[in-house]
């Protein structure tokens, strides 16, 4: 690995779980470094004392172990080669294929200039109506979802995936179970659209502060493909609780004083130059866009942790799963989730009467969910709630569940069919006008 | 100048060696490359300098050249400031090239070719201080003052001042004599350390001129003062922004300065593409004009963060210093503080609650101590009123800067997720929320004056009102509709009335979105006096909701009418018929 002219340093001076320190002289901040053939990156340097943060951990590492700078941070090779290929977080191909072939370029590059973005205009359809009828997505945004670790979020994220319009796909898999790995691997290879995905793979087999790089290379590629190519890119980020939970180590290991929760106190901003590289570009910038939709597991449904807090101010807006034992199935939560863009899209590029009858739905369904209660509370139903509860659970079936695909204007004509079979027009609360012209008689 | 080389480096914290004095806060360039990056002295500790960075130190290496500038962090002032979108140094957004932002790449604030029409005010033999007015020119319809810089200390005679005419930026516009005989040029442009206030005015009285916003929640039930401060807390999706673009756009302000501070891009995109929409409801035009946008987001380095808010806060002192009254508006402290938190964070200064710095209330406090009411020198008075929002972790409010905030902010608007659920908007929540100018008696003489004597006394009625049924609310949910008496409906009913038609108001409706003082009285009135004042005759509480949304709905119509047109007579006259239908006469 060494080169002819490169200095080789063998007097390591501390070593900690997940650093190790030396005297080295030449060395830039954020530099690269290989210690007895394991990566490592400077993460501190004061005088001639450098200390390394070394991704695979330090087992094994002894205090002659060779050290070779690289005179370059993280980097990755761009070109439409990365298409289709799996990578670890080195940005190495773990498919067996050969190494890709392009411009170098450092990850975690420099923001947008927010007076050359453009505000998110266009839809991004996933065919699941808790999300596009509810919480439509807009290019340009990024939501995570909140959801609890024995909940479906990969196989439903593997859907938008697929079914999202998007010109590629890049996943970022941060801590994955091997198991949900291939589950990946297996439905893209299955649709087959891996000529559009790309991904990046750090396994629960693999070292945890490894996946602090996952990000910064999913997104490089993300960047390159929405700024030179100007695509439509949809970035898969899974799980970013993982991702948090080694910035919190890695903190730890540098006696750095842990704030809310034993995180960092730079979580803010460490979680925001990642999901803040979302961007919608204008026409004169080619009008490529890339959008994020992440995973954030929660610990027993806790929202006021640090990182989905954090998360939370960062993101626009958040979408839950909830299993709707009426139907049993899963669903999109119609009354946590928000997608804080939808507006921005809904009854403007899909049909008009879209906002009105999204809120009557969701409003007879809260509805709904009030005569439950009454129910098990022992009180009598009039005969309001009774059309309520059967309305909600047509609307779960018909509609809300994540494995019914249609289109938001089938939703919407869904919606009516049952607007028209359980109440009568005044009880839907709807504008006038849209009624006349939508009602099903 | 002082020289020095890079000694240490963790994160965008730099140990510097350096060779001569250095001061804290001092502004030094860390050469890298081809390129400068611009640092500020935090720490000092025997020849250690330790300067945060307000860029990446990607590739800084031990050694480099680090070069002082004998200043602290400034900001220029000058004609040409408004309708421009900076970043937290000033730097101006629309000139920099590229999509993305290069580091080290900064540029100069103004335009320095553009010829600005000079009128003198001052005349050769006048005595003149700091902030003086030496002339004006026209900056997009306000009178900019160009005055003596700030920096200036004790009496100086004008020498000599430009004749009214065409002049750029850096032409000399006047030439002062110090005491000591020695001259000094002083052009239309001055610099600022933005850390420190600016103190150029005789007195700084308790605020007590109502700043009306044309938001009935704020102007009737919780008034803001012009030089007042006050603060929002913004859970996730409660009409935080709405309320902020209502508020900017129609307070009663000449200059409006917006610091986007560690927000998210998307939303200063919104401010962006919408605010050169918006019009100015007092002058028809753009209300752009007369705005300055400190744009610094969540993923833009984060020490530039803490910078932006005092960039904006000295930007608004300037203008406050030529008589005009400005709004400066935060969104978040709380991003700003976070940011306060990370540089603690890396000086390894024992942490205070929730790892903050320990002095994170003084800073806040110092920090919304620079707003206020002022009298010049010259006798004209200038206000900054600052509002800042708050974004507490978990909601909570129990948290270091909110509770900083709250010690020093004098009306505090409590934006509430439950109100916004049940779409009452603007979702302030009028029990929580408090403005502690509604006590001074200064407010209270200035307010008897401008409306009436009785005001304050209605608006406190009002408020037990709301308080009362809201108690009554809860046992009625407890004991059920029949388990209370019909008047304690009757009652709840009243407080309801006040909740639908003086604190909700239509954002989105041409005419409910800016209501006028005088309107908000005369809706006032109608509801306290001719409604809330008054007993009723119901045999049971069915009568009682069915009855008061009868009333809601006529007072609901008048809000959506032009005030005193036909249509707003003809609802008044149905609402007088339908009270007299069931109020029981005295």
């Amino acid at each position: 690995m060494a080169k002819a002219f490169q200095k080789i340093y063998t007097n390591i001076t501390s070593i900690t779980k997940a650093t190790c320190s030396l005297k080295a002289e030449g060395v830039g901040n954020d530099e690269l470094a290989m210690v007895n053939g394991k990566l490592a990156q400077v993460v501190k340097i004061m005088g001639d004392d450098v200390t390394l943060q070394v991704f695979e951990g330090t087992e094994g590492i002894p205090t002659n172990a060779e050290v070779v700078f690289l005179g370059k941070s993280p980097s990755l090779k761009v070109s439409d080669q990365l298409a289709g290929r799996f990578f670890n977080a080195y940005g190495d191909p773990i498919d067996g294929g050969p190494e890709v072939e392009g411009t170098e370029v450092e990850i975690g590059g420099p923001s947008v200039n927010p007076v050359r973005r453009k505000q998110p205009s266009e839809l991004i359809a996933t065919g699941i109506a808790g999300i596009d009828l509810n919480n439509t997505l807009v290019s340009g945004q990024k939501i995570p979802f909140f959801a609890d670790p024995d909940q479906p979020y990969n196989q439903v994220m593997a859907n938008v995936a697929l079914r999202a319009k998007a010109d590629k796909i890049i996943l970022g898999a941060m801590g994955m179970t091997n198991d949900d790995y291939l589950y990946f691997k297996n439905v893209f290879q299955n649709a087959g659209v891996l000529d559009r995905i790309v991904s990046f793979v750090n396994t629960t087999e693999n070292p945890p502060v490894e996946r602090l790089l996952i990000p910064d290379m999913a997104l490089c590629a993300a960047e390159y493909f929405a700024v030179q190519k100007h695509e439509q890119v949809l970035v898969l980020l899974t799980d970013m609780t993982l991702y948090a939970d080694a910035l919190s180590i890695v903190s730890n290991r540098m006696d750095q004083i842990p704030s809310k929760d034993s995180m960092p106190g730079s979580l803010y901003s460490d979680l925001a130059k990642i999901y803040e590289k979302a961007v919608q570009f204008p026409e004169e910038a080619g009008g490529g866009s890339i959008t994020i939709i992440a995973v954030t597991t929660l610990s027993g449904g806790d929202i006021t942790h640090a990182i989905p807090d954090n998360t939370g101010y960062i993101t626009e807006g958040q979408l839950y799963l909830r299993r709707d034992s009426d139907i049993g199935k899963v669903i999109v939560d119609p009354f946590r989730s928000l997608s804080r863009l939808k507006q921005l899209v809904a009854g403007k590029k899909t049909r008009e009467d879209h906002p009105q009858v999204m809120n009557a739905a969701v409003r007879l369904y809260a509805d709904a969910a009030n005569a439950k209660t009454k129910k098990e509370n022992g009180f009598d139903l009039t005969n309001y709630d009774e059309r309520c509860l059967a309305f909600a659970k047509d609307y779960s079936r018909e509609i809300l569940a994540i494995d019914v695909n249609i289109n938001t204007t089938e939703m919407l004509d869904v919606a009516w069919k049952l607007f028209a079979k359980y109440f009568k027009p005044e009880e839907v609360n709807i504008k006038q006008a849209i009624v006349d012209k939508y009602w099903v008689k | 100048m002082t020289t020095g080389k890079v000694k240490g480096i963790i994160s965008n914290l730099v140990t510097v060696a350096v060779d001569g004095p250095v001061s804290q806060n001092e502004i030094c360039y860390i050469t890298i490359g081809n390129t400068k990056l611009m640092a500020e002295v935090i720490k000092v500790i025997g020849d250690n300098v330790y300067a945060q960075v307000f860029e990446s130190t990607r590739g800084l290496k031990v050694g480099n050249l680090v070069e002082f500038t004998g200043h602290m962090l400034e900001v220029t002032l000058g004609p040409g400031l408004l309708s421009r979108n900076y970043d937290g140094l000033q730097n101006d957004l629309d000139k920099l090239h590229g999509v993305f932002l290069q580091r080290g790449e900064y540029n100069y604030p103004l335009d320095e070719e553009k010829l600005w029409h000079f009128k003198p005010i001052a005349k050769v033999g006048d005595k003149v201080d700091a902030a003086a007015w030496l002339g004006e020119v026209d900056e997009n319809h306000q009178p900019h003052k160009i005055m003596v810089p700030f920096t200036f200390n004790g009496i100086y005679t004008v020498k000599s001042l430009a004749a009214e005419g065409d002049y750029t930026i850096h032409q000399v516009m006047a030439v002062l004599t110090d005491a000591e005989g020695v001259d000094h040029e002083v052009t239309m442009v001055q610099k600022w350390p933005v850390k420190k206030a600016v103190l150029a005015y005789k007195e700084k009285p308790r605020p007590f001129k109502l700043l009306e916003t044309g938001v009935r929640t704020i102007d009737t039930a919780n008034p803001l003062c012009e030089g007042g401060t006050g603060f929002i807390p913004g859970p996730f999706g409660t009409g935080k922004t709405v309320l902020q673009h209502a508020i900017s756009k129609q307070a009663e302000a000449d200059i409006v300065i917006i610091a986007a501070c560690g927000e998210r891009a998307n939303e200063v995109v919104e401010t962006f593409t919408e605010f050169p929409e918006l019009e100015d409801p007092h002058t028809g035009r753009k209300l752009m004009e007369r705005t300055i946008i400190i744009a610094n987001t969540s993923n833009m380095p984060v020490a530039s963060r803490e910078a932006s808010v005092y960039t904006s806060m000295a930007i608004a002192e300037y203008y406050r210093s030529m008589g005009l009254r400005v709004l400066l508006m935060a969104d978040s402290t709380s991003r700003w503080a976070q940011a306060l938190r990370e540089m603690s964070n890396r000086l390894e200064e024992l942490p205070g609650q929730d790892a903050f710095p320990m002095d994170l209330s003084a800073i806040i406090g110092a920090f919304y101590a620079r707003a206020g009411y002022v009298y010049l020198n010259n006798g004209a008075t200038g206000s900054v009123t600052f509002l800042g929002t708050v974004s507490p972790a978990g909601g909570n409010l129990k948290e270091p800067v909110t509770e900083g905030t709250k010690k020093v902010a004098r009306c505090f608007y409590a934006l509430e997720q439950a109100r916004a659920d049940r779409k009452r908007y603007p979702a302030v929540n009028p029990i929580d929320s408090y403005s502690k100018y509604i006590e001074y008696p200064e407010f209270e003489e200035y307010i008897s004056k401008r409306i009436n004597a009785g005001w304050t006394q209605k608006v406190n009625d009002m408020k037990t009102l709301l308080q009362r049924g809201k108690e009554i609310q809860e046992q009625i949910n407890i004991l059920g509709d029949d388990g209370v008496p019909v008047d304690y409906h009757e009652t709840f009913w009243k407080s309801e009335v006040i909740d639908f038609v003086i604190l909700q108001q239509d954002a989105f409706d041409k005419i409910d979105s800016v209501c006028p003082l005088e309107r908000q009285e005369y809706m006032l009135n109608i509801v306290m006096d001719d409604i809330c004042s008054h007993d009723y005759d119901f045999d049971n509480f069915v009568e009682v909701s069915e009855y008061f949304k009868k009333v809601i709905n006529l007072c609901k119509q008048m809000n959506y009418s032009e005030f005193h047109s036909a249509d707003f007579e003809n609802y008044k006259q149905q609402l007088d018929v339908l009270l007299s239908e069931k109020q029981i006469k005295a």
